[in-house]
C-alpha cells in the first residue's frame, strides 16, 4: 500500500486537494443555502413557505447523481460550458442544502415560541431575534445531525468521479485501470478519505461538548 | 391623558369569539388589574396591547399609535411597552446581564457604558446584581421573573404589560416578585396592566380592577369596591373561589 502512495503521491495529492476543496465550497455554501431556506420555510407567508417547501422536496428526492448530471450535460447545452468539477460541487451544494434544510428548520421550530415572544415584545426586529436568540440556540442543537449532513456531504463529494472533477475518488479510479493493483490503489483511497473525515467527526463532537 | 385606549375590539379565533366588544382605557401613570377565570381571554387581551396577537376589528389606540392601521410600525409601540409573561422568557443562550443589555444595544442603540450602567441599576433593583454572569437556567422561577421584570425596565418604557407573572412561581417566591412590582407601581408613573389573581396586590396598588369572563369585561371598578362589593354574580362566584383557595 505504501509504494502505491509513494510512487503516485502527485496524483493522490492533487486528488485529495480537490475533494478537501469541494467540500469546503460545498460545505460553506449549502449551510447558507440550507440555512435560508429553513428559515424561509417557518415564515408566516404561505408563498414563500411553500416556495422553501418545494425546494427542500424536489433536492432531496433527486438522486445526488442526476442532480450533478443535469449541471455537467444538460445546463451547458442551454448556457455554458462547466467544468466537472464545477457541475459536481453545485450539484452536491444543493443537494445537500435541502438536508441541511430540513435539519435546521427542525431546530428553529424546536426552540420555545416564548423566545420569539420575548424578543419581539423586547422590541427587537423578526430578525434580529432570529439572528441573536433563535439561531444561536437552533445550531447548538442541531451540532449532531449537521455533523453527519457533513461526513455525508466529503464521502458524496466522490460524485465528482462521474463528471471528470479529478477528486480523490477520480484519481483513485484511473489510477487503478491504469496500474491493475485496485486492493492497494482503493485502500489508499479510503485512508485518505479517512483523513478528512475523522478529524470533522472529532471536531463536531468536541462543538457539540463544549456548547451544551 | 389616555395611554391605551380599546373600543369595540373584537377578536376571533377562527370561530371562537375571544375577545366581545372590548371598551377599555387606561390612564397614563394607572396601575390595572386584569382578572377572571381561566380561558376568558385575559391573555388574549393584554397580548393585543403590544401587537402579539392581532384584533378582528375596532380600534385600539396605544401611546398615541393606532394598531389597527397597517402602516403603523409595530416596533415603534413595542420600544415603550414592556411585557412580563408567565413563564419568564428569559434568552436562554444569554446571560442574565446580556438578556438585560440586549435590547437597549439593538434597540435603542444606548452607548454602551451606559447601557451597562443602567442595566446594573435595574439589576440592583430587583435584588441580583450578584447574578450578572449566571445563565438562565442557574436562576430560581422567582429570580428568573426578576430578571425578566430588570430586562423590561431597561428600556424604559411607558407602559407594562404582566400576565401572570407569579402564577409560574413557587409560593415562598411570589413576594420578591409582587414587592419589585409594587415598587414599580408606587415610585415610578409607569401606567401598568396586570393581569393576576394576587388580591393584596390589587388592594394595595391598583387603580382599577377590570374583570374579564368570555370576552367580555363584566366590571370595571376600584379595588375595593370589586373586592368588597362585586356587582356581578360571576364575579361573585369567581371571587368566592379564589378567596377560598388563598
Ligand atoms: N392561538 C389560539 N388559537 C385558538 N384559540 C386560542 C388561541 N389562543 C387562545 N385561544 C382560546 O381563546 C380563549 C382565551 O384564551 P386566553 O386569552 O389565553 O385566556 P386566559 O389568559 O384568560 O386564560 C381560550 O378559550 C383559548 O382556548
Ligand atoms: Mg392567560
Amino acid at each position: 500500500m505504501i509504494h502505491v502512495l509513494v510512487n503516485n503521491w502527485q496524483v493522490f495529492l492533487s486528488g485529495f486537494f480537490n475533494t478537501v476543496l469541494c467540500s469546503i465550497l460545498a460545505l460553506f455554501f449549502s449551510l447558507v443555502i440550507g440555512s435560508g431556506f429553513a428559515i424561509m420555510e417557518t415564515f408566516q407567508n404561505k408563498f414563500l413557505s411553500g416556495f422553501a417547501r418545494a425546494y427542500i422536496e424536489l433536492f432531496r428526492n433527486i438522486p445526488l447523481l442526476v442532480i450533478t448530471m443535469f449541471f455537467y450535460v444538460v445546463f451547458p447545452q442551454y448556457f455554458f460550458t462547466i467544468s466537472g468539477f464545477a457541475a459536481g460541487t453545485i450539484g452536491l451544494t444543493l443537494y445537500t442544502s435541502s438536508f441541511i434544510a430540513e435539519t435546521v428548520r427542525a431546530g428553529i421550530q424546536s426552540i420555545d415560541i416564548g423566545q420569539m415572544e420575548g424578543a419581539r415584545s423586547n422590541g427587537l426586529t423578526y430578525w434580529q431575534a432570529m439572528k441573536n436568540i433563535i439561531l444561536p440556540q437552533a445550531f447548538v442543537l442541531v451540532i449532531p445531525p449537521l455533523g453527519n449532513q457533513f461526513v455525508n456531504l466529503i464521502k458524496n463529494s466522490s460524485v465528482l468521479a462521474f463528471v471528470a472533477g479529478f477528486d480523490l475518488m477520480y484519481q483513485g479510479d484511473s489510477l487503478a485501470s491504469q496500474t491493475f493493483d485496485t486492493i492497494n490503489t482503493y485502500l489508499v483511497v479510503g485512508v485518505l478519505y479517512l483523513i478528512i473525515t475523522l478529524p470533522l467527526s472529532y471536531y463536531m463532537k468536541h462543538l457539540e461538548n463544549k456548547l451544551s | 391623558m389616555s395611554m391605551i385606549k380599546f373600543k369595540n375590539v373584537e377578536k376571533y379565533y377562527g370561530e371562537y369569539h375571544a375577545l366581545n366588544n372590548i371598551n377599555l382605557e387606561v390612564n397614563k401613570g394607572e396601575v390595572v388589574v386584569v382578572l377572571g377565570p381561566s380561558g376568558s381571554g385575559k391573555s388574549t387581551l393584554i397580548r393585543t396591547i403590544n401587537g402579539l396577537e392581532d384584533f378582528s376589528s375596532g380600534q385600539l389606540v396605544v401611546n398615541g399609535f393606532d394598531l389597527a392601521d397597517k402602516k403603523t410600525d409595530i416596533n415603534k409601540i413595542r420600544k415603550d411597552v414592556g411585557m412580563v409573561f408567565q413563564h419568564f422568557n428569559l434568552y436562554d443562550n444569554k446571560t442574565v446581564l446580556e438578556n438585560i443589555m440586549l435590547a437597549p444595544r439593538l434597540v435603542l442603540k444606548r452607548d454602551e457604558k451606559e447601557n451597562k450602567e443602567t442595566a446594573l441599576e435595574f439589576l440592583d433593583m430587583v435584588g441580583l446584581k450578584d447574578k450578572i454572569n449566571a445563565k438562565p437556567s442557574q436562576l430560581s422561577g422567582g429570580q428568573k421573573q426578576r430578571v425578566a421584570i430588570a430586562r423590561s425596565l431597561a428600556m424604559k418604557p411607558k407602559v407594562m404589560l404582566f400576565d401572570e407573572p407569579t402564577s409560574a412561581l413557587d409560593p415562598e417566591m411570589i413576594d420578591d416578585v409582587l414587592n419589585v412590582m409594587k415598587k414599580i407601581a408606587q415610585t415610578t408613573d409607569m401606567t401598568m396592566v396586570v393581569v393576576t389573581h394576587e388580591m393584596g396586590f390589587a388592594r394595595e396598588v391598583a387603580d382599577r380592577v377590570v374583570f374579564i369572563d368570555q370576552g367580555t369585561i363584566i366590571e370595571d371598578d376600584t379595588a375595593e369596591e370589586f373586592y368588597n362589593n362585586p356587582k356581578e354574580e360571576r364575579a361573585r362566584k369567581f371571587l368566592s373561589k379564589i378567596i377560598v383557595h388563598k
